[in-house]
């Protein structure tokens, strides 16, 4: 009788209403935690006021620039390195040894290079990025049917079509299904930027909050910031099935 | 005149040029010897069918045809050039057509690949995929993408985009292996008719005997390990070919034998 999404709105309901029964119940005093509804208030105090939505806009202004740049050298190797074996040999070290570095490592020495602001903030993402879009699209490359691949010899396709017209393609869903994964991290990485060191954005506003002594509002963030998540990840799907709809219908990888 | 025209029963009218020419071709592929001195003509406008017990090297040889191979000794020569890449004119119809099409693109716009990529008029297109649909049966299918069609329809369309190609030769691996029998005699006609308009060369691979002997104007049969000529056989049977009257011939029946004789003594 109950639609599939009311269901599961359920359990977050619940949790809501018995949290505010018991911050209620025990007359909570918290540095750390504060009743739904104080947390809905502060919520509603920073939307009116502006303050939360200047937050959001520099939080993923940021994640979207490092991911759009990472995103785009990431698929630029990925795609070279899933083509050429002896390249992606040359370079497996290399990327092997880089890729495990915990982005957020690099703060120190960006915040020297670039100081605060947006471009430290871009970089540090970016670098996030890049590793699941080139990892994921050069696998998504070196699967690709090999009878595309000759096809395309066959039919003599140009460098530059065979490119555009069956790599590119035939790779889309799993490219795209990287880029939903990236956004992910780009938006984590964002704000985690932002409360380490640099003060603008989301994780800013987090740390305000906390040293005003404030966890009304810094559970507000914390809530909005998974709302904002949630609806990202639910215009990707939307892209998505709206991208990859009838064509889809065979080798959809996931 | 290297493209003879033909008569209804098949034979050229003027004495046929060689157009595909394997001449000691040998082919090593991962240390092992997959086709040893094959030596064939292949005339302008003639129908070749290829069988022979799985793997005898019957696909490698067509894949050399089209120059998706190179031989390790020897040549491929095509109207007199060596085969160093594919070309254009000589088009490939693979068996597996759910992986030869391109999933992403409706039936119009695998057709419309082959135009694209050699430089056929944008404004003209539209017409020529037309008329190519239609002649491969799929008139009202332009918008369906593959995995909307039947196996046979599939093949059917990937027949289309080789025939875009304006193809010298037609080279086909099995391409009705995976149809069913009904699927597979229609389509063998079609090819007829297509191939008779075009005049285009056929190497046509086959595991089917009588698919072979039906379709055919020449069958030549490869033994294994390494792949080599065991049998030659002209194929005189009239033309146009009738899938009931050819078949109950008692020369096709001689030939169906002689075949079947070979292929046991091959596997033996």
């Amino acid at each position: 009788m109950i639609p599939p999404r009311a269901k599961a709105a359920l359990l977050p309901i619940a949790c809501v209403l018995g949290l505010e029964l018991w911050s209620r119940a025990t007359h909570l005093q918290s540095d750390a935690l504060a009743p739904p509804s104080a947390v809905a208030a502060a919520m509603v105090e920073a939307v009116s006021d502006g303050s939360i939505l200047v937050a959001t806009r520099d939080t993923l202004a940021s994640a979207f620039a490092g991911l759009v740049a990472g995103g785009l050298i990431g698929l630029a190797f990925g795609i070279a390195l899933g083509l050429l074996t002896a390249l992606d040999r040359l370079l497996e070290v290399t990327i092997e040894t880089l890729r495990p570095i915990p982005s957020v490592a690099l703060l120190p020495i960006a915040l020297i290079a670039l100081g605060f602001g947006y471009r430290m903030e871009i970089t540090i993402v970016a670098f996030a990025c890049l590793w699941p879009i080139l990892i994921l699209s050069r696998a998504a490359v070196k699967g690709i049917e090999p009878r595309l691949m000759e096809v395309a010899r066959a039919l003599r396709l140009s460098s530059r079509d065979r490119v555009t017209k069956i790599i590119i393609p035939a790779a889309l869903p799993r490219i795209f299904l990287a880029f939903r994964l990236a956004v992910g991290v780009a938006l984590i990485v964002a704000v985690t930027v932002e409360i380490a060191i640099n003060p603008i954005g989301l994780g800013a506003g987090i740390m305000t909050a906390q040293q005003a002594l404030r966890p009304d509002l810094m559970l507000a963030y914390l809530v909005w910031i998974g709302l904002v998540g949630y609806a990202l990840n639910s215009v990707m799907m939307l892209a998505q099935r709206h991208l990859f709809g009838r064509a889809a219908l065979v080798g959809e990888p996931a | 005149m290297n493209r003879p025209a033909r008569l209804q029963d098949g034979h050229p009218l003027t004495p046929a040029t060689t157009q595909i020419a394997f001449t000691d071709v040998t082919l090593n592929l991962g240390g092992k010897t997959i086709i040893d001195k094959l030596s064939l003509d292949v005339r302008s406008g003639e129908f070749l069918c290829i069988i022979g017990a799985s793997g005898c090297g019957k696909t490698t040889a067509l894949r050399l045809a089209a120059g998706l191979y190179r031989p390790t000794a020897g040549q491929v020569c095509f109207d007199g050039q060596p085969m160093l890449t594919p070309r254009r004119d000589v088009a490939i119809v693979f068996q597996d057509y759910g992986k030869a099409l391109l999933p992403w693109r409706t039936a119009a716009g695998n057709v419309s690949l082959v135009l694209e990529s050699n430089g056929f008029p944008a404004a003209q297109r539209t017409a020529r995929i037309d008329t190519l649909l239609r002649k491969v049966g799929l008139p009202h299918h332009a918008d369906k993408y593959p995995a909307e069609m039947s196996g046979g329809m599939q093949q059917r369309l990937q027949i289309a985009r080789c025939l875009a190609q304006e193809p010298k030769a037609l080279l086909m691996d099995e391409p009705f292996g995976a149809l069913d029998a009904m699927t597979r005699q229609g389509l063998q006609d079609e090819v007829l008719a297509l191939v008779a308009a075009s005049r285009a060369t056929v190497i046509f691979v086959t595991h089917d005997l009588e698919e072979a002997i039906y379709l055919g104007d020449r069958v030549i049969g490869l033994l294994p390990h390494p792949g080599r000529i065991g049998i030659d056989l002209p194929i005189d049977l009239p033309r146009p070919r009738d899938q009931l009257t050819t078949r109950e011939d008692p020369q096709f029946l001689r030939l169906r034998r002689e075949l079947f004789d070979f292929i046991k003594a091959s596997e033996a």
